[in-house]
């Protein structure tokens, strides 16, 4: 990240705080929706799109992936593809019906 | 013999070797964690019918969310801790460093509570597929705790005199350790909401 006036640092410091504070509310929201008496889908969908803008949130600002080099990217983007294979192995075996 | 661009931009990736380094080991975290939750899920889908328990009928919702509460905390005093490097202000780095190890103890305390209080009631992994599982992945969010707890307590304590020889290279190892432990941060946000509310 580039930041090498004492300036923008102040700046990225108000920009944590604010993150902190979203971070919490989304928190508070994460267990509000829960104790709501939703449908399983509904109520995992909900979930994982809060926990997901909360670790957006959290990647972005404090491990600083908004201003960050490409080869991080590359990086990142080829870790994602191989975890969307991870997360494709469950529905495989769902759809497996050899032997059934 | 000198390690090389710990502190100057390598030509070809634009970025010192150890923020390349660290987004190296960090991807392979990852696909650590990610080939449990994918486990987790197959597991789940698999199971029969009724007999996989929701978190909140086994687990304590206020303990985890006081807890995910403390690791958020120590997420923004461990970037304020680095922030206060770029400042060139070595007394709030220790107080923001000695923060964030004070918080991350306060995390593996609860939940050697919440470990004991299942003991107590003779829920081990053993009990449960949904127990192993949930063993299994806090155990070793837990071990990455503590391995954060261990580097951050060096820079705190015995790494820091680097600072007064080295200060750029220092800051960039604490910038690491930030990382590492923004993304333990991380997983547990994904954690909490999986294994304790759904």
């Amino acid at each position: 990240m580039s930041m090498d006036s004492a300036e923008d640092i102040k700046k990225h410091v108000k920009v944590y705080l604010m993150v902190f504070a979203a971070l919490m509310v989304l928190t508070v929201i994460t267990v509000g929706v829960a104790s709501l008496s939703l449908t399983i889908p509904l109520a995992i969908a909900l979930a994982l799109v809060i926990a997901t803008v909360k670790g957006s949130l959290v990647a972005s600002y404090f491990m600083h992936l908004v201003s960050e080099k490409s080869p991080i990217y590359w990086t990142l983007m080829l870790t994602a593809a191989f975890f969307a294979v991870l997360m494709f192995v469950p529905l495989l075996a769902m759809l497996d019906s050899i032997g059934r | 013999m000198e390690i090389p661009y710990t502190v100057d931009t390598r030509a070809d990736t634009g970025l010192n070797n150890v923020k390349l380094g660290i987004w190296l080991f960090l991807a392979s975290e990852v696909m650590l964690f990610g080939g449990l939750f994918s486990s987790y899920v197959l597991l789940r889908v698999g199971a029969e019918a009724g007999t996989w328990p929701q978190g909140a009928e086994i687990l304590s919702i206020p303990l985890a969310t006081f807890n995910t509460i403390v690791l958020i905390g120590s997420s923004v005093t461990m970037v304020m801790a680095w922030a206060s490097l770029k400042l060139r202000d070595l007394f709030k780095y220790r107080l923001y460093m000695g923060t964030t190890v004070a918080l991350a103890l306060v995390f593996l305390i609860v939940k050697a509570f919440e470990y004991a209080d299942k003991f107590s009631h003779h829920l081990y992994p053993s009990e449960s597929t949904f127990l192993g599982i949930y063993f299994l992945i806090t155990g070793l969010h837990g071990l990455h705790i503590v391995g954060g707890i261990i580097v951050n307590s060096y820079f705190l304590l015995p790494g820091v005199k680097m600072w007064h020889t080295a200060p750029e290279r220092f800051t960039n190892r604490v910038e690491a350790a930030g990382l590492y432990w923004h993304f333990v941060d991380l997983v547990w946000i994904f954690l909490f909401p999986v294994l304790y509310l759904l």
